[in-house]
């Protein structure tokens, strides 16, 4: 049994806003799953499926189906691996549907951390068994993907140079995306010459601190049948954590190269074949291991690939991130793998920005890693294509 | 040299000995009976063969670093401690921990620097174990007999 063909992602809302100091995160759930619904062209009271994850205020989603008045929820899930839980929700609302226990399945985050919001809760982390081996000696959220760089850099040669092409393609798409927290684009000087927030990363390797979210509405092919918008089918889906494996961890590579080819297997097809991807950037290191991991360039060819222009839309060799992505435009919530997702479906249905819509766009991969590089993370891949 | 926060580490039950050996400037890893897998982190059940007969062992205390970060600025207790090295020590038993190095320049570490323990005391009776870069005058660590287990295939958790 296989989820390929089996869903189709009918809706798709990214919040416009970035900064939203007034409102509740329950409230910004409500306001893109509105949005999400709209744009499929459904009403809320069809949705018998609800998944969301640590984002979401209150126990598991249950406060959510109340706040939104949802009455038929059939199916509940808050499966959470940080900023990819959004990718695993698709995939498992896929999977839900194809064996009949749904048929409009909503997936909402929401988050307002600029505003100085609450973090996500991101699990237990502080009763997490490993925590007393590693919380005191200063971690940072930028100190553990740096940690990633700085290996891969020694064992492959990558330069920081190299690292900034990502920021310097992301930003170069970012200028046409109206809504894009950062709009400039940069140069790879720019990116080097911005201050060093934990070596070897600048702060223009890092994403974009953002409020706000997204949501997306899966459902059953007849349902998706009888609506006025571009299909866009559920091909295949990995999901894999990757953790220190008792102490060897290995910082050169991500959980990717597990949830990658579960999926290929899965939609039948190859990493040739993608002509877009969006590619989780918490950091620019964060891509640079995801490309090699999902098999666009060999492990250790990851710097040498993204030079000269190839993630840059519409021409490059391998657009990614065609809107800004959470380098430039956003990271709602402090996770990347909603919008991810929804600008995937942008490209798949020929909505992306003109001036970075990929031409004929048939096949796209959506790529989230939750947690860390640099100590454990959920990995998730989805392959989603355009139907006529 | 800047001197370095030492926040007391939560102690469980089963780590408890752990952090009071530091406290004693020894670094005690937890070690499987039955396949003789050094553990990390330490915890009393075998993550490589499900074995719940552990024990713990004394290491050497010296390693190389496998990568490292200069935190610029730190958050929470090192807020204010100003730019320090966060990094993975792999142990000559092994395991690769998370750590700082400490007593040198921010800017004079690299990846596959020797380096030995050293014990910041928390004032709680538990301390952290950190590295220090081993001066070119220092007796070079002995070589340690691998007692790993192979790890050829990425793991997978779950
Ligand atoms: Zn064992």
């Amino acid at each position: 049994m296989t989820i390929r063909g089996a869903a189709c992602i009918a809706g798709a809302y990214e919040h416009p806003e970035r900064v939203i100091p007034d409102r509740t995160v329950a409230q910004i759930h409500a306001e893109v799953a509105v949005g999400a619904i709209a744009d499929a062209g459904l009403s809320l009271a069809d949705v018998d499926a609800y998944f969301c994850a640590g984002d979401a205020p209150g126990l598991g989603g249950i406060s959510m189906v109340e706040y939104l008045g949802l009455r038929k929820v059939r199916q509940l899930d808050s499966t959470e691996t940080g900023g990819s839980s959004y990718l695993l929700h698709v995939a498992h609302a896929a999977a839900a549907i194809a064996v009949g226990k749904c048929r409009v399945a909503l997936i909402t985050l929401a988050g307002n951390p600029r505003s100085g919001g609450r973090a996500p809760g991101g699990g237990a982390q502080g009763g997490a068994p490993e925590s007393p081996f590693e919380n005191p000696y200063g971690l940072s959220v930028p100190g553990m993907y740096a940690l990633a760089a700085q290996r891969h850099m020694y064992e492959f040669g990558t330069t920081s140079a190299q690292l900034a092409e990502i920021r310097v393609a992301a930003s170069h798409h970012a200028q046409y995306n109206p809504h894009a927290y950062l709009r400039e684009p940069v140069t790879v000087d720019e990116v080097l010459a911005s201050p060093m927030v934990s070596d070897p990363l600048h702060r223009l390797d890092c994403c974009v601190i953002t409020d706000g979210g997204g949501a997306l509405i899966v459902v059953h092919p007849d349902v998706a049948r009888d609506l006025q918008r571009p299909k866009v089918a559920v091909l295949g889906a990995g999901e894999a954590p990757k953790h220190g494996d008792n102490g060897r961890i290995d910082l050169t590579y991500s959980g990717a190269v597990h949830s990658g080819p579960i999926a290929f297997a899965e939609a039948g097809i190859t990493p040739a074949d993608i002509d877009y991807v969006s590619i989780y950037d918490s950091f620019t290191i964060t891509v640079l291991e995801t490309l090699e991991d999902l098999g666009f360039c060999d492990k250790g060819a990851g710097g040498r690939f993204v030079m000269d222009g190839t993630l840059q839309a519409p021409f490059g060799r391998l657009p990614f991130n065609t809107d800004g992505g959470g380098l430039c435009n956003n990271h709602p919530g402090n996770r990347g793998g909603m919008t991810k997702v929804i600008e995937a479906v942008r490209q798949l249905r020929g909505e992306a920005n003109p001036e970075v819509q990929v031409p004929d766009c048939e096949l796209a991969l959506a790529h989230g890693t939750g947690g860390s590089l640099g100590t454990r993370m959920g990995s998730a891949t989805l392959i989603l294509g355009r139907q006529d | 040299m800047t001197s370095m926060p030492t926040p007391a580490p939560y102690v469980t039950p089963d780590a408890a000995a752990y952090w009071h050996a530091a406290a004693e400037g020894r670094l005690l890893l937890r070690r499987c009976d039955e396949c003789a897998t050094v553990i990390w982190y330490p915890r009393p059940f075998c993550p490589s063969c499900a074995g719940s007969s552990t024990s713990w062992v004394e290491a050497v205390g010296t390693g190389s670093v496998y990568s490292f970060t200069i935190t610029r600025k730190g958050q929470g207790a090192y807020r204010e401690a100003g730019p320090y090295v966060l990094a993975y020590v792999e142990l000559d038993e092994g395991p690769r921990m998370l750590t700082n190095v400490v007593d040198c320049p921010v800017d004079g570490v690299r990846v596959g620097q020797r380096v030995t323990a050293v014990f910041h005391d928390t004032g709680q009776g538990t301390a952290l174990p950190r590295f220090r870069p081993i001066g070119a005058d220092e007796i070079p660590a002995v070589e340690i007999a691998a007692v790993e287990t192979a790890v050829d295939e990425p793991a997978v958790g779950g």
